[in-house]
């Protein structure tokens, strides 16, 4: 019984590092441009396809894990030309749609071409076996690839002079610009590794779970309730969300109906919002 | 009372004019896109009581229409009500749930309170999906011993197509004097500036509230009339946030915060999402096209059709207020 609980929680530890993963990248963009990215979504289910072709072309998809990255980045930084840079201090409501725009029409683009149909990425990396639990390699690569890539962000927004300014407009913007710092050219590489991040995740998700072009959606909502639990606007607070969110998705179907588990998590989200806004550990980037 | 003016007459003309059409050619077809178009127009109009007026973004409104739908279709099933008390009861249901709701998430604001709605959407479909005395994820079919009271099938539908316009109406009528009204100028302040109209003597917690239950009173209406035409209820159509999502494209491509607005965007929306699905070329990348068409209004008319038309024709505004 001991074993059942403990496989629940390593697999939920596991997943919640690549929830988090995905959801890091919607927060680090709602921090540094108070942009809520309804395209979140959309670029998970991208990144889960650009997996697939990856892997189709007999190679490892997570050996393609840097080209999904900078394929993200350069999407994302056109994404933020075309689609938000002439509203970027226009009221909440405009960015909200605008990226909802994004997201119909990649999700319009991406109906068109792949369908509806469910894809799956068969990929074996074996078993890893603890004590009298047996593990997929395929959860445990992802885990440690998110932890790398979450590592990662941490040294470039905390001990390089890029991403220091990245946090310097995320504190202010105005001041940040009077220091001599490109806002445009930071505000640019924001959304490009937020949706990097989403892209990565996606892909990710994809050697685990079947997934169809609409997946992104449910990543997209799960990313929410993540940024919400760690602090809107806090990078690294989505990684603890991401954990919570991971640990009580499984372990919570050993006590409740499946289909419940969705209202729960809803329900933490509004919970969350209401009384503590700032999320679990509060504060900013 | 305020007297109406001709902003208001020429909206409910035009709306009883449309919703005459079916009624004179007695055309089937007509019937069921006229009824598509003005629950886009009853849908919009709602809406724009709280994001036009209050300036806060629901993403999940449509959980008032699902929730009208079950509460209407469970007491028409279960209870044998007719659909006159159910539509009524449905509403002011929603109202409740709506006004209830809004007194802990509309303390939060702009994308908090968006995130906030989009989670109360999918929390509640996610229950309702696990509630098996509402037929869980399969929904209810309503037995069709439920439209014998009405003559059949056929006079119940044309019943259901009476009441949505009567709805319709009752929606813009009442966005009207709202607007009109202190209540209204209330609302406007707080979309300008909430803490300046704190400031000066607003109890802004209280008009929220009630906006958002006003706002929710008709979707519910609106679902509880669409379902009992339908016949059937299941929790991924009545909480589907893509619904959501369209109740707001109208609102923004009409011109939000203003009567005639939500109007225009509903028929400019029935008509050009009838276009791209039966067009040979468009019909599989409709969404893409919308998609295509939001950004473009977003970023070139932010203040919608009616925005844009004011600008260009400043005579035009005591039509278009």
């Amino acid at each position: 019984m001991i074993d059942i609980w403990m496989d629940c929680l390593i697999s939920g530890i596991l997943l919640g590092l690549v929830y988090g993963l995905a959801a890091i990248g919607l927060n680090l963009i709602f921090g540094v441009m108070r942009v809520i990215n309804l395209s979140h979504g959309a670029f998970i289910a991208l990144g889960m396809f650009t997996a697939y072709y990856i892997f189709a072309y007999g190679l490892n998809p997570y050996l393609g894990v840097p080209a999904i990255f900078g394929l993200g980045l350069i999407l994302g930084m056109i994404t933020y030309f075309v689609a938000l840079h002439r509203i970027i201090d226009a009221p909440e409501l405009s960015t909200l749609l605008s990226t909802f725009s994004v997201s119909l029409f990649i999700i319009g683009l991406g109906t068109f071409v792949w369908t509806t149909i469910p894809y799956a990425i068969d990929v074996n990396l074996g078993t890893v076996v603890i004590g009298n639990v047996t593990i997929l390699g395929t959860k445990v690569a992802t885990g440690v690839i998110s932890v790398t890539l979450t590592a990662l962000l941490y040294v470039f927004l905390y001990r390089t002079k890029l991403g220091k300014a990245v946090r310097a407009v995320s504190m202010n913007r105005t001041a940040a610009e009077l220091m001599g710092i490109n806002a445009t050219k930071i505000l640019a590489l924001s959304f490009g590794i937020g949706v990097a991040l989403a892209m990565t995740a996606g892909a990710l998700i994809a050697t685990i779970f079947p997934f169809t072009i609409l997946s992104g959606g449910v990543y997209e909502l799960k990313s929410f309730v993540i940024c919400v639990l760690g602090g809107l606007g806090n990078p690294l607070g989505a990684l603890v969300g991401g954990l919570v969110l991971g640990i009580v998705e499984n372990v919570a179907t050993m006590v409740i109906a499946t289909g419940l588990v969705p209202f729960i998590e809803f329900a933490i989200l509004v919970a969350v919002l209401v009384l503590k806004p700032k999320g679990i550990l509060g504060g900013e980037v | 009372m305020k007297k109406p003016t001709i902003s208001l007459i020429w909206i409910v003309v035009a709306v009883l004019a449309i919703g005459l059409i079916p009624v004179v050619t007695k055309s089937v077809t007509l019937r069921e896109t006229v009824f598509i178009m003005l629950m886009y127009i009853a849908l919009a109009s709602s809406l724009n009581i709280l994001l036009g007026y209050t300036g806060y973004v629901s993403f999940g409104h449509i959980v008032f229409y699902g929730i009208g739908g079950y509460v209407a279709i469970s007491l028409i099933e279960y209870y044998g009500f007719s659909i006159i008390p159910a539509m009524i009861l449905a509403g002011i249901f929603s109202a409740i749930i709506a006004y209830a709701l809004g007194q802990a998430i509309l303390k939060l604001r702009g994308a908090y309170f968006a995130i906030a709605t989009i989670g109360v959407n999918e929390a509640i479909k996610a229950l309702v999906e696990n509630l098996e005395p509402i037929g869980g994820a399969e929904g209810i079919y309503l037995h069709i011993d439920a439209y014998k009271p009405y003559g059949g099938p056929e006079n119940a539908i044309w019943l259901s197509y009476y009441l949505m316009l009567a709805v319709t109406l009752a929606v813009i009528i009442v966005s009207w004097y709202v607007k009109k009204s202190k209540f209204g100028l209330g609302l406007l302040a707080i979309r300008e500036d909430e803490d300046a109209a704190i400031s000066l003597g607003v109890n802004t917690r209280s008009y929220k509230s009630l906006a958002y239950a006003l706002s929710a009173f008709f979707p519910g209406m609106v679902g509880a009339v669409f379902f009992f035409k339908n016949g059937n209820i299941e929790p991924g159509v009545a909480f589907h946030l893509t619904k959501s999502v369209e109740m707001i494209f109208m609102v923004m491509l009409g011109g939000f915060g203003t009567v005639a607005g939500p109007f225009i965007g509903a028929v400019a929306y029935e008509r050009i999402r009838g276009y791209l699905l039966v067009s040979e070329v468009f019909k599989n990348l409709h969404i893409a096209i919308s998609g295509v068409i939001l950004l473009l209004i977003v970023l070139f008319m932010p203040r919608g059709i009616v925005g844009f038309l004011c600008g260009r024709f400043p005579k035009l505004r005591r039509y278009l207020e």
